[in-house]
């Protein structure tokens, strides 16, 4: 298989996880797993299949145990999103401050449904489940940035400053 | 009514440094405490009434006191930072202000218990927290506080922090252990309980962020007077998060006795645009409504109990007038069935089932035997009453079922007269339902 990363990828990858297998025991290399897949889409932007195969052989499990957890946390993408990942909470407390309309002017904006990604691959625009900013209603992330008490207006401001 | 700060205190500096957490006194209540013997700070901890921040309350002396002496493998503290509760927002201020005041807890509860290392599992949405904690544990790293001697005790401890990738389920105890062993966090049947066999099958602890920050304070008053502040069943005083249609929603450092509608009208400065209040849900979403006749009741364990419903996470939601009850519900119960783990049965298929019901009757599609429907579902995930009594693993199916039995026990005539108008009848709906799975 492919190798996911470069050189110099390949290296922080190999530290990263040398410093994750040194928080746990040493006959429990598979707890490092939340990390060992965050990691891999820090460098690369998902989780691809290469990258997965990459952390089973370092973690010593089945890719099937990778795989597992790599589609269980919305948070791992094993199909590359766009640029920008927005996560736009429409929980409860959201809710009843506005949240769904903001959602849905984004919705116009780029004109993509919830879950979908634009056309230029470029904005991926997700529902998030409750993001801890409940008092700040409404609230989304970009690529896990938070950003709260949003406007449709300032929101749309936000997306305009992205490249 | 008026707030006794003890978890708040440092959060006005906004400094989540070391320094500024020594120079409020930061870290004497450790080595007060490595003088002690450990079974005795336990039962300090006992005496003081603290009672888990996280959601089910339990005592927080008596977790400590259920890891069994004779047991040779090695013991555990996990911290349950993985707040996903809608409506909760508290412990991310904690982590993001005070980091310190958690981590003080944390090497005196694992010098309690025994415990060499602190795993502290944070939710993979809180990015900046998180940064902070990283940098807090470094610091305390660097200051001798964690690691071969704490504090030149020669007591060793070890603390990390792992994220989480976005799953509410992983808040519930079990299913935040099978995370940290590097699994979907499926939760385990219990028995046997994480004291007994938690981490690796070791014995655990685990424990809310904000339980663990109030543990400094307890040795800094003494067990006896922390108590004294709360009721005789629960000691200390809770930080209570409100949001909703109140003017000023935010995190609240409350005294056990302060009422629901103290915290709303007082604190809260009252519903938006004058409006009235309709409802409130007192302890995040999984917690059953309360109708606005109900809210001379104080925020606590026991009061909130005897009424029905419970003081979960500490999350007051209000809800104004122009709210759409069968919409709200909807909402909530969505939320639930995005977040279901999928291992059992009744919650796995029941909770989109109630779901698309709720949608059905939103959208002025509803046929009367629907709420019949809608209960019988509910009712096969967890009966209502007697709570926490459900039909699956862990407790995410008594939260979707128990909002849906309560929201229809106080407004049922709301559900009825949508599905006899044949629309939704309030004026400002919220926006479109959306294209989500649940149809």
């Amino acid at each position: 298989m492919a190798a996911p990363f470069d050189a110099d990828q390949q290296a922080r990858f190999d530290a990263g996880i040398a410093k994750l297998l040194s928080q746990f025991p040493n006959d429990r290399k598979q707890a490092a797993m939340m990390g060992a897949v965050r990691l891999v889409q820090e460098l690369v932007g998902w989780v691809p299949p290469e990258g997965m195969e990459q952390v089973a052989q370092k973690l010593e499990v089945p890719v099937s145990k990778v795989l597992e957890v790599a589609t269980f946390y919305v948070m791992f993408f094993t199909k590359k999103p766009g640029k920008y990942v927005i996560d736009v909470c429409t929980n409860i407390s959201c809710s009843l401050c506005g949240a769904e309309k903001l959602l849905e002017g984004l919705e116009r904006k780029l004109d993509v449904h919830a879950g979908e990604t634009t056309a230029d691959g470029k904005f991926t625009l997700r529902e998030a489940e409750c993001l801890g900013s409940c008092h700040t209603a409404p609230c989304l992330q970009i690529n896990e940035d938070h950003h709260e008490n949003l406007s449709l207006k300032q929101a749309e401001e936000l997306l305009a400053k992205l490249a | 009514m008026a707030a006794t700060e003890l978890i708040t205190r440092n959060w006005k500096k906004k400094d989540p440094s070391l320094k500024a957490y020594e120079a409020a006194g930061g870290y004497q209540q450790l080595r007060k405490v490595l003088k002690m013997q450990p079974a005795d700070v336990t039962a300090e901890v006992k005496k003081s009434n603290l009672r888990g921040r996280g959601g089910a309350g339990f005592p927080t002396g008596m977790k400590w006191s259920f890891v069994p002496a004779n047991n040779p493998k090695p013991r555990y503290l996990c911290v349950n930072a993985d707040e996903s509760e809608p409506g909760t927002f508290k412990d991310r201020y904690i982590m993001e202000w005070d980091p310190h005041s958690m981590l003080e807890g944390c090497a005196i509860a694992c010098y309690a218990l025994n415990a060499h290392a602190c795993y502290i599992y944070t939710r993979g949405e809180y990015k900046f927290p998180a940064e902070v904690m990283d940098k807090a544990i470094a610091e305390a790293y660097a200051a001798g506080i964690f690691g071969k001697s704490v504090l030149g005790s020669g007591f060793q401890m070890d603390c990390y922090q792992v994220r989480g990738a976005g799953a509410y389920i992983c808040g519930e105890e079990t299913g935040l252990l099978e995370s940290l062993e590097g699994k979907k966090g499926w939760p385990r049947l219990k028995p046997p309980f994480p004291a007994v066999s938690g981490l690796f099958g070791c014995p655990t602890v685990v424990n809310n962020v904000e339980t663990l920050a109030s543990l400094p304070f307890i040795f800094e008053m003494g067990a006896e007077k922390y108590a004294a502040l709360g009721t005789p069943k629960s000691g200390g005083t809770r930080l209570i998060a409100l949001s909703g249609h109140v003017n000023k929603p935010g995190v609240f450092e409350c005294e056990m006795k302060t009422t629901l509608r103290e915290l709303i009208y007082d604190l809260g400065g009252g519903i938006t645009g004058g409006r009235k209040l309709k409802a409130v849900i007192p302890g995040g979403s999984s917690a059953p409504v309360l109708p606005a006749s109900n809210i001379d009741i104080a925020m606590e364990f026991e009061a909130l109990k005897d009424a029905g419903t419970m003081a979960g996470s500490g999350a007051v939601i209000a809800m104004d007038d122009s709210t759409c009850m069968v919409r709200a519900l909807w909402r909530i119960t969505r939320f639930y069935a995005e977040e279901s783990c999928g291992q059992c049965t009744p919650c796995r298929e029941g909770t989109p089932w109630m779901t698309r019901l709720l949608r059905k009757i939103e959208e002025g599609r509803g046929q009367p035997e629907d709420i019949n429907m809608l209960l019988s579902v509910a009712s096969s995930i967890a009966p209502f009453p007697p709570m926490g009594l459900g039909q699956t693993i862990c407790a995410l199916g008594d939260a979707a079922a128990l909002p849906v039995h309560s929201f229809l026990q106080f407004f049922r005539a709301e559900f009825e007269e949508h599905i006899r108008l044949g629309r939704c009848p309030f004026e400002k709906p919220w926006g479109s339902l959306g294209e989500g799975r649940f149809q």
